[in-house]
C-alpha cells in the first residue's frame, strides 16, 4: 500500500511536449511510473519518445484509462489545466508550477471542492509524490529512497529529499513520500497526508516537515493529538526567519505574532510528536520511534 | 511586494478609495511646495514600511510653511526602527471624530477570503483580536461567489460603528473588495479608516502587499518598485534573480531549495552561530548561480565564512561539485567555504570537491558538522 498513487497508478502529462515536462515525464517514466499519456491541443497524434500525445485530457482518459494527471505548464495556464483534468474525471491531480497568483489559486481550490469533491490537487508549486518501487510524479529524486514503513509529508521539496536520503542511510524505507508544496492555498494539506498515512496499513510512522508561515502545522498537531495512533516525528524550518521577510516560498511568511517556527515545534511537542532540531535528527528520531 | 503608504493611497484611488489629497516629497523645499499646493494644515508622515511611526516621531501636524519645513527637517533622514526615512508623505490634515479599521487577506486555513471591519481602529489591530476579538467583525467570501453589497451591509451591522458611517463604510469595503482581488494584493488594510465630523467616511493610512506572482498581469507596478527598502545585498541578488534575505550574522549561507536554506540558517544558529543570509539558489546549483551567490555572499562584509549546503536530487553531487569548484575560479573569494554535498552521485561529488580541498575549501560530511565548522571559522577558531 501506499498513499495517492501505487503501482496502478497511470499519469497523464499535461505539459509532456514541453522542456520541463518532457525532462521530468520521462524521468518518472524511466523509474517505472506507467506515463501512458501527453496532452498538446497543437500536437495531437504525436508522440514524445513513444509516449502518445492527445488533443485534451478527456481523449487522453478515454485512450489510455489515465487516472492521474501531472501538471508541469507555465502559470498562466495552470489553471485551466488543473480544471481540465477534473473535468476530465482525474481523480489526482499533482501541480507542480510555481508563481500561480494567490486569487487564482483560491479560486481554483473553491472550484474544485464545490464542483469536483472528489478530486484531489497536490500542489501548486510542490514537488511531487513518490511511492518508492511504484509510482514517481514529479521532481522527487527517487535515487535516494527504497520501500519500507515511513511516511513523508512535507512543504518543502528539499527537505522531503533530505529526509528521505537521512532514513534510507540508516536502511529504513518509506511508503509514500508527498510534497504539499510552499504556496498559501495548498490543495492538499498536512491533515490529508496524516489521515492518508495513520489509514495505510504498511505506513508504521510518519516524518511532518513543516515551515514559517500560516497555522498549518498547529492545526496538523491537534490532528495527531487527538487522531492519530502512529508515531510522528516532525521537523520545522525557519526558527531564525525574520518577521515579514518571505523565506523563499510564498506561504514561507511570519506575519504579527502568527506562524513562528518555535510556535509550531511547542504546538507539535504537546500533541506527544518527536520534535527534531535539525533534518539529520530526523533519521535518528525516527528510528528511535519504530524500535518502540 | 510591500507598498508604501503613499503607494498604496495610490492604489487605493484607482479602485475609487476616497482618501486625502497630498503628494511625495523628497526634501524640505518639496514638502513646503506640496503642503502649500494642498492647503494647511496638514499632515508630514515618514513613508517607511514599518509599523510605529507615530510613536518614532514620523508623524507630525503642520499649521503652516515654517512648520512644515522644520518638521521635515527632522524627519527626513530619521532612523525608525533600522529604517533611514527618505520620503515624506504631506497630505491634508483631517478633523477625526472616530476610527476604525477595515481589511481583507486570505484566511489560509478557511482557504476563504476574510474580511475584517473593527469600530476599535488606529491601533494596533493584533492587539484588538487578542484581548477584545468580539470587537472585530468578520466575513468569510468565497472567491467564486465574490462580496455581494447585502452580505457587506450586513457585516457592517454587526460591526456596531456609529451608524452615519455605514453607508460610506458599505461603499468603500466594495471597493476595497475589488483592489484586493482585481488588484492581486495579499492584503489590503484601512487602519484607520475614519469618519470625519461632517459625516464623510476616508482611508487615512494604507497597506497593500501585492502578490508578486501576479506581477506579470500588471506592468504598472513597476512604477512602486526601484523605492523598494532593499539593502545593498538584496539588490545585488535581486538583479542576478535570487532568493536573497539579509540578516545581520557572520556566517553566509547558500542551499538549494526554500526549506534547505531555512534549515541551514536554522542549523547554524542551532550550534551558537549567526546566519548572515538566506539564499536559495534552487534546485539546479549549476556554474553560473553558484557564482552568483558567491559574488552577492562576497560584498558583505560581515561574512568571515561561508556554507554551502547543497542536496544533490535531480542536479546530481557531481554536476554540483564541478559548479562549486568553478565558481571559485571565477571569484575571488574573502572567505573560506564550507561545503556539505549530499543526495545523488554523493560520492563522485565528494571526490572532486577533495581534489581541490584546501583550508579555504572545506568539505564537512553532514549539514550538522558543517554548521559546526562554519561556526568555529567565524568565531576565529
Amino acid at each position: 500500500m501506499a498513499i495517492f498513487v501505487n503501482e496502478q497508478t497511470k499519469v497523464v502529462v499535461q505539459g509532456l511536449t514541453g522542456r520541463q515536462g518532457s525532462y521530468y515525464g520521462l524521468r518518472n517514466r524511466a523509474y517505472g511510473t506507467q506515463v501512458v499519456a501527453g496532452t498538446n491541443p497543437q500536437k495531437a497524434g504525436a508522440d514524445v519518445e513513444g509516449i502518445p500525445i492527445f488533443a485534451s485530457v478527456a481523449d487522453a482518459v478515454q485512450a489510455t484509462g489515465a487516472n492521474a494527471s501531472f501538471v508541469i505548464v507555465p502559470a498562466a495556464v495552470a489553471a485551466d489545466a488543473i480544471l481540465e483534468a477534473a473535468e476530465a474525471g482525474v481523480p489526482f491531480i499533482v501541480c507542480v508550477t510555481e508563481h500561480i497568483p494567490m486569487h487564482t489559486q483560491a479560486a481554483v481550490f473553491n472550484r474544485l471542492k464545490r464542483d469536483f469533491p472528489h478530486t484531489r490537487l497536490l500542489g501548486p508549486n510542490c514537488s511531487g509524490i513518490l511511492s518508492p518501487g511504484k509510482c514517481n510524479i514529479g521532481f522527487t529524486p527517487a535515487e535516494v529512497s527504497m520501500p519500507g514503513p515511513v511516511g513523508i509529508v512535507s512543504r518543502s521539496g528539499t527537505l522531503a529529499y533530505q529526509s528521505i536520503f537521512e532514513l534510507t542511510q540508516k536502511g529504513i524505507g518509506q511508503s509514500t513520500c508527498v510534497g504539499i508544496g510552499g504556496d498559501p492555498v495548498p490543495g492538499t494539506n498536512f491533515i490529508d497526508c496524516l489521515a492518508a498515512f495513520e489509514a495505510d496499513p504498511e505506513t508504521k510512522g510518519v516524518i511532518m516537515i513543516g515551515e514559517i508561515g500560516g497555522a498549518e502545522e498547529e492545526r496538523a498537531a491537534d490532528f495527531i493529538q487527538h487522531e492519530m495512533t502512529k508515531p510522528v516525528v516532525a521537523y520545522i524550518a525557519g526558527v531564525t526567519a525574520p518577521p515579514g521577510k518571505r523565506m523563499g516560498h510564498a506561504g514561507a511568511i511570519i506575519s504579527g505574532s502568527k506562524g513562528t517556527a518555535k510556535a509550531k515545534m511547542e504546538a507539535l511537542e504537546k500533541a506527544g510528536a518527536r520534535v527534531a532540531l535539525n533534518p539529520t535528527q530526523l533519521g535518528d528520531l525516527m528510528q528511535e520511534a519504530l524500535a518502540g | 511586494m510591500d507598498l508604501f503608504e503613499y503607494q498604496g493611497k495610490q492604489y487605493f484611488a484607482r479602485f475609487g478609495i476616497p482618501v486625502s489629497p497630498g503628494g511625495v516629497a523628497d526634501t524640505v523645499e518639496e514638502a513646503v511646495a506640496q503642503a502649500e499646493a494642498v492647503g494647511y494644515p496638514v499632515v508630514v508622515k515618514a513613508q517607511v514600511q514599518v509599523g510605529g511611526r507615530g510613536k518614532a516621531g514620523g508623524i507630525k501636524l503642520a499649521d503652516n510653511a515654517a512648520e512644515v519645513r522644520f518638521h521635515a527637517g527632522s524627519i527626513l533622514g530619521m532612523n525608525i526602527k533600522g529604517h533611514i526615512v527618505k520620503r515624506l508623505w504631506i497630505e491634508r490634515a483631517s478633523d477625526i471624530e472616530q476610527e476604525y479599521y477595515a481589511s481583507f487577506t486570505l484566511d489560509r486555513t478557511a482557504k476563504l477570503y476574510l474580511g475584517m471591519l473593527s469600530a476599535k481602529g488606529g491601533v494596533d489591530i493584533e492587539q484588538v483580536a487578542a484581548e477584545d476579538p468580539d470587537a472585530i467583525a468578520r466575513l468569510h467570501v468565497n472567491p467564486l461567489d465574490g462580496l455581494a453589497e447585502d452580505a457587506c451591509r450586513d457585516w457592517v451591522a454587526r460591526a456596531k460603528l456609529d451608524p452615519r458611517a455605514n453607508e460610506g463604510v458599505v461603499n468603500i469595503l466594495m471597493k476595497l473588495y475589488r483592489c484586493f482581488v482585481e488588484g492581486d494584493a495579499d492584503l489590503v488594510e484601512i487602519n484607520p479608516l475614519i469618519l470625519t465630523p461632517d459625516g464623510r467616511v476616508h482611508a487615512l493610512d494604507a497597506k497593500v502587499t501585492l502578490d508578486d506572482s501576479a506581477a506579470r498581469n500588471h506592468p504598472e507596478w513597476d512604477a512602486f518598485r526601484g523605492l523598494e527598502q532593499l539593502d545593498e545585498r538584496e539588490s545585488l541578488a535581486r538583479s542576478k534573480g535570487l532568493q536573497y534575505v539579509g540578516l545581520d550574522g557572520d556566517v553566509g549561507i547558500i542551499a538549494n531549495g526554500a526549506g534547505l536554506a531555512m534549515s541551514t540558517c536554522d542549523t547554524v544558529n542551532q550550534v551558537g552561530g549567526k546566519p548572515a543570509n538566506f539564499l536559495d539558489i534552487g534546485g539546479g546549483a549549476s556554474a553560473d548561480v553558484v557564482t552568483s551567490a558567491l559574488e552577492v555572499i562576497n560584498t558583505d562584509p560581515n561574512v568571515k565564512v561561508i556554507f554551502i549546503n547543497i542536496f544533490g536530487g535531480v542536479t546530481r553531487c557531481d554536476e554540483v561539485a564541478r559548479g562549486i569548484i568553478e565558481a571559485t575560479r571565477r571569484v575571488q573569494l574573502r572567505s573560506p567555504l564550507i561545503i556539505r554535498l549530499d543526495g545523488t552521485n554523493a560520492r563522485e561529488g565528494h571526490a572532486i570537491l577533495a581534489e581541490n580541498a584546501s583550508d579555504r575549501l572545506i568539505i564537512a560530511p553532514t549539514m550538522l558538522e558543517a554548521a559546526n565548522r562554519a561556526v568555529a571559522i567565524a568565531a576565529g577558531g
